[in-house]
């Protein structure tokens, strides 16, 4: 079986950027990514997702190096300043490398 | 006292005590989609009934004022409130939009009065949602950089309310009353009970915007306690001019005196991103929503009826 290293970016940020982010993310050279559900306290306060305008998402993206690297870069550029975002890079052993 | 506004008192207090108290985020979702549904099915249904004659002019009048005033607001809250300018264009924004739950309770209220509306005050409702954000973005943006209007008019007129609200308008519309009769036990008779539930949500969701208040000074208390007082004036004095009853002035001063806190604040997130949502979301959720519910309901009412009076 193939296994294969790759960087895995976390984005934890406002729902109300997710349509924003996705086409972005796409634009960068992800070939997908994974959105879920978060809340928890942070810089901005508790962010309880009880309703839309405090909810939380956590987007994952499994790519190569260069990859993540353009993506944060982007985020950080131009959405970090004004939105609650976190950001952070792992590795992680794939499987089925010719997806990512 | 009416239930309702007990309801939302539970859930206010419930949630200045932190209980534990939550409804779970689709059932919130639920209760929002059956009132949106609820209220534009009403209009609807008694539109259907009457000729649209002098609907037009009304419209554009109703237009006009969702137009008015957030530029109104905005260098007050500029001068007074010492506020910078995308703030200023976002609090504009949320008080020139209008708030389906102060809506909900204010019609509520008057059924239970027993006064009538005009069918139509559905329809402004819509009317009254868009005009203000497009406004507070100008007044934060300007004309001459890029902002993407398509994806914000995509935001704005596409967003969960004007769908529902619109959707429901024709729907009720088109199949009438007695089209309506097999689905009227769910919209209609149990609009009070889902509102009771709904406004249980909304009382918790205001308490965590008005823990927040402390620390964001006493001008967003003083200003949401006051402006909608003037606006409500505002909105009696034209419902009053286009020839709408006590009830459809009442409603028209109710939606000018509320403030948005579901479609100003998704679009202003999204277009003037330096404007705090903390800030807006306080004012119009924490202060100004809890004041209309207990005290500004009555207050327009008696405006109206003194207007209609002299």
């Amino acid at each position: 079986m193939m296994i294969e290293q790759r960087k895995k970016l976390t984005v934890i940020t406002e729902a109300a950027l997710e349509s924003t982010l996705g086409p972005v993310l796409l634009e960068q050279g992800a070939s997908g990514y994974t959105v879920t559900n978060a809340r928890g306290h942070g810089s901005h306060g508790a962010r309880d997702g009880g309703w839309s305008s405090s909810s939380n998402i956590r987007i994952e993206i499994i790519c190569d190096y260069p990859v993540a690297q353009a993506i944060a870069e982007h985020l950080l550029e131009n959405y970090a300043k004004n939105y609650a975002m976190i950001l952070y890079l792992s590795n992680v052993d794939i499987f089925r490398p010719e997806r990512f | 006292m009416d239930p309702v506004i007990l309801f939302f008192a539970l859930g206010l207090l419930a949630g200045l005590a932190k209980s534990d108290l939550r409804l779970p985020p689709a059932v919130y979702e639920l209760l929002s989609i059956l009132l949106l549904l609820s209220i534009g099915m009403k209009g609807g249904v008694e539109l259907a009934q009457q000729s649209m004659g002098n609907l037009v002019p009304q419209m554009l009048a109703v237009v006009a004022m969702g137009i008015v005033i957030p530029l109104m607001i905005f260098p007050i809250l500029r001068t007074v409130g010492r506020l910078d300018k995308p703030n200023a264009a976002s609090i504009a924004a949320h008080y020139g939009s209008v708030s389906v739950a102060t809506y909900a309770v204010a019609a509520a209220y008057l059924n239970t009065s027993g006064v009538e509306f005009e069918p139509q005050m559905a329809l402004f409702l819509v009317l009254l949602e868009m005009p203000a954000i497009m406004i507070g973005i100008l007044l934060a943006r300007g004309l001459d950089n890029q902002t993407s209007w398509g994806r914000l008019a995509h935001e704005i007129f596409l967003g969960k309310s004007i769908v529902l609200l619109l959707g429901g308008l024709l729907i009720g519309w088109a199949c009438g009353v007695e089209g309506i009769a097999p689905i009227a036990p769910l919209f209609f008779d149990l609009f009070k009970g889902v509102l009771a539930l709904f406004l249980l949500e909304m009382g918790l969701i205001a308490a965590s915007q008005a823990r927040s208040l402390r620390s964001n000074g006493l001008f967003l208390v003083l200003f949401g306690l006051i402006a909608p007082l003037p606006l409500a004036g505002i909105g009696a004095l034209v419902g009053w001019s286009i020839g709408l009853s006590v009830g459809g002035t009442t409603l028209l001063a109710v939606l000018a005196g509320s403030a948005s806190y579901i479609a100003a604040p998704a679009a202003m997130r999204i277009a003037v991103p330096e404007a705090s949502p903390t800030l807006s979301l306080t004012a119009s959720l924490g202060v100004t929503f809890p004041f209309n519910v207990f005290a500004g309901i009555p207050i327009y009412h008696a405006m109206a009826r003194w207007l209609h009076a002299l």
